[in-house]
């Protein structure tokens, strides 16, 4: 505890080793991008089927919810029934108190694919995969950096030694990932007969994860600019009331 | 003629029991304030509306916030998600403590530039640095409660600081952990006290209201009020001003809420607190930048004092050595104005606490210039802490005794004859204001 001080320094040290080679993480033209930028339904759609697809079967998505699925464009039943493909452990015991799975319900929260991080380590080869809830928001750089480590799977450079159950990444910050490439050619069938290649569903599910780290994103820009204008009319005003009480005083 | 001041009836009755109504008149009225105040005035106004901001925004977050360190970033996320308009009060609330520090720190630098902390305005400048110094163990304790990464090795970082204290450091830090660890008892104090804390503030700042309405406003001249013409009354005339001030600062405070509310933050306070796990960088929110490269620009011991005490004694004196800035400034003349070479150095402080914060987000190994191989940013923290005690230690003291002082005005109304360069009937304060910004 005493020489956290000491240990934070070093850490500083050790960031600036650490980075062996440049990360890269270009800037994508992202619909939800600048002042007016908004979700694309479709893309958020898809980008849905590629979690449920591709990620669900490793990392949580703990803080949404299946009602909040109504902001992608969906009717009451459809998440209804999209709920009903999951199975939720009911938060209570039943009368006989003994704990059991159920369908979904609107109500009920992405369950977690593993009960405990114990458990998820010990599928994963040790290694935790994220809750994705709130990924874009809990990284430098969020959906550009996310999108360029879905597609940064690439074969090492020479010389690099990559450690056991490890993968190459040109976007991830010592390059050595856990997680094994997880997008593949096709590896869904988007219902809309976008084609799925491994660029396409990485954009889709960035997307999704955009949304789910803030879904208020499109309230809150609606919201500003009206805030905005009302602002810049009010402060007119308030330079003229100025300029007016002002006009005697010498 | 003290009941002719009001018309109505039950505004006389209530004033000749309490009189508040002949109180806000007499000093938020009538008060005589100096007419030529340029915009860098608005910021005490700012600071104020700013506070009330922050407490109104915070009682409504801590209606739905849970202090416990299973719940807390949870709760924190249902703010976000599920309270109506929860996400608004939060990024108003978390921006709104960035927006305190820039408007405190102008205010600060509006006072060391026109010398507003001279006799006899010494308390009143003292209250204000006890002020800045409840603001930042609030925003301190505040930024931990989201139980982030950041929030939790933060406090880590910060309250380690108390071990450097010999003898009594470890158990003193334990003391105000209320465990050996972070951990949920620090949690709850920390949330006890940062809803008090801002009641504290807001007691203070009464204090700093009453010590300023004894002798009034400094103004940009740095002279004492001399005749009646020298002052215009508080209202219309600053409550006109102050809301043009407001307004161009509401622009800007929006523009973050709305546009970049989390462009102050972290990103690994989206990330829940894991003991387990130390982040690649541990650093301080923006504001306290400048703070923590004085902290680690100390590396060495001196005599048996160990480097990490230094560094946290540096740091409590880089805030502490505000309080004696009246007695180190030995110069008669109040206005940098009027100063020629403390105007300079003035400026130069700035841009020293400006590359202290610049230095508190590097790593210290990092060289400043390519090329330059012992010139990293540890060496360059260590400059600029030398400088920022020098300033006040040394070009204080020595600048007000070998400087010439430009001559003052007579008064505020009739200023000399140098400082107008034409335009004979503008209003004093539009020509002080053009002045400023040339």
């Amino acid at each position: 505890m005493c020489r956290l001080i000491l240990a934070v320094v070093f850490v500083f040290f050790a960031g600036n080793s650490m980075a062996a080679g440049p990360l890269k993480h270009e800037a994508q033209d992202w619909s939800w991008n600048g002042i007016f930028g908004t979700y694309d339904r479709a893309q958020l759609q898809r980008g849905l089927q590629v979690y449920k697809e591709v990620c669900s079967g490793c990392h949580a998505l703990k803080y949404v919810a299946f009602r909040n699925l109504v902001d992608l464009g969906y009717s009451k039943q459809g998440i209804r029934a999209f709920a009903k493909t999951f199975d939720v452990k009911n938060a209570e015991p039943n009368e006989e108190g003994e704990t059991f799975t159920r369908p979904g319900r609107v109500t009920d929260y992405f369950p977690s694919p593993f009960p405990n991080e114990q458990a998820a380590r010990a599928s994963n080869n040790g290694a935790y995969p994220p809750n994705l809830s709130l990924m874009v928001e809990a990284r430098p750089h969020g959906a550009d950096y996310l999108y360029a480590l879905l597609t940064g799977y690439k074969d090492p450079p020479k010389g690099m030694k990559i450690s056991e159950g490890m993968n190459y990444n040109s976007a991830y910050p010592g390059h050595q990932i856990a997680m094994s490439a997880p997008l593949d050619e096709g590896a869904v069938e988007y219902t809309d007969g976008t084609k799925a290649t491994v660029r396409q569903m990485a954009t889709d599910v960035t997307a999704f994860l955009a949304w789910t780290a803030e879904p208020n994103l499109e309230e809150r820009k609606s919201m500003g600019l009206k805030v905005m204008l009302f602002l810049f009319a009010f402060l007119v005003i308030l330079i003229a009331m100025k300029r007016r009480t002002w006009a005697d005083v010498h | 003629m003290e009941k002719k001041q009001f018309d109505n009836k039950l505004v006389q009755w209530v004033d000749h029991r309490l009189p508040v109504f002949s109180y806000m008149n007499a000093e938020y009225n009538e008060f005589p304030m100096p007419k030529n105040l340029n915009y860098f005035w608005n910021f005490g106004a700012l600071a104020t509306v700013v506070l009330v901001t922050m407490i109104v925004t915070g009682i409504l977050l801590a209606m739905q916030y849970t202090p416990h360190t299973t719940l807390a970033f949870g709760s924190i996320e249902r703010i976000m998600r599920d309270v109506n308009y929860g996400w608004l009060i939060r990024y108003i609330h978390a921006n709104g403590a960035s927006m305190f520090f820039i408007v405190v720190y102008i205010h600060i630098f509006r006072g060391l530039y026109y010398g507003s902390y001279k006799a006899p305005r010494e308390l009143l400048w003292m209250l204000g640095v006890v002020i800045l110094l409840l603001m930042m163990a609030t925003a301190f304790m505040g930024y931990v409660l989201p139980w982030g990464q950041m929030s939790y090795w933060g406090a880590q970082v910060i309250t380690d600081f108390f071990t450097a204290i010999p003898i009594i450091g470890n158990p003193l830090t334990e003391w105000l952990r209320g465990d050996f660890v972070i951990d949920n008892a620090t949690l709850n104090r920390f949330f006890s006290l940062h809803y008090l804390l801002p009641f504290v503030i807001v007691g203070v700042v009464a204090l700093h209201v009453i010590a300023l309405h004894v002798h009034g406003s400094n103004n940009p001249d740095g002279i004492d009020i001399k005749e009646p013409q020298d002052t215009i009354p508080f209202n219309p005339y600053f409550t006109a001003k102050d809301s043009v001030g407001l307004g161009v600062f509401l622009i800007i405070f929006a523009f973050f809420v709305f546009f970049a509310p989390n462009y102050l933050g972290h990103p690994d306070n989206y990330i829940e607190a894991n003991p387990l796990a130390t982040p690649a960088h541990i650093v301080p929110e923006w504001y306290f930048l400048p703070f923590y490269a004085i902290l680690r620009s100390i590396t060495f011991d001196i005599f048996f004092l160990e480097a990490k005490l230094l560094g946290v004694i540096a740091m409590g004196a880089a805030v502490m050595i505000l309080l004696i800035v009246p007695w180190l400034d030995t110069s008669k003349v109040r206005s940098a104005r009027y100063r020629p070479l403390y105007r300079i150095f003035f400026w130069v402080l700035l841009v020293d606490c400006i590359i202290l914060g610049i230095v508190g987000v590097k790593s210290p190994s990092d060289l400043v210039f390519p090329g330059i191989s012992w010139f990293d940013y540890k060496t360059l923290g260590l400059i600029g802490t030398i400088y920022y005690f020098g300033h006040f230690l040394f070009l204080m003291p020595v600048l007000g005794l070998i400087e010439t002082p430009r001559p003052l005005p007579t008064s505020i109304s009739k200023p000399v004859i140098s400082l107008s360069s034409g335009g004979g009937s503008a209003p004093i304060g539009a020509a002080a204001a053009k002045k400023e910004k040339a």
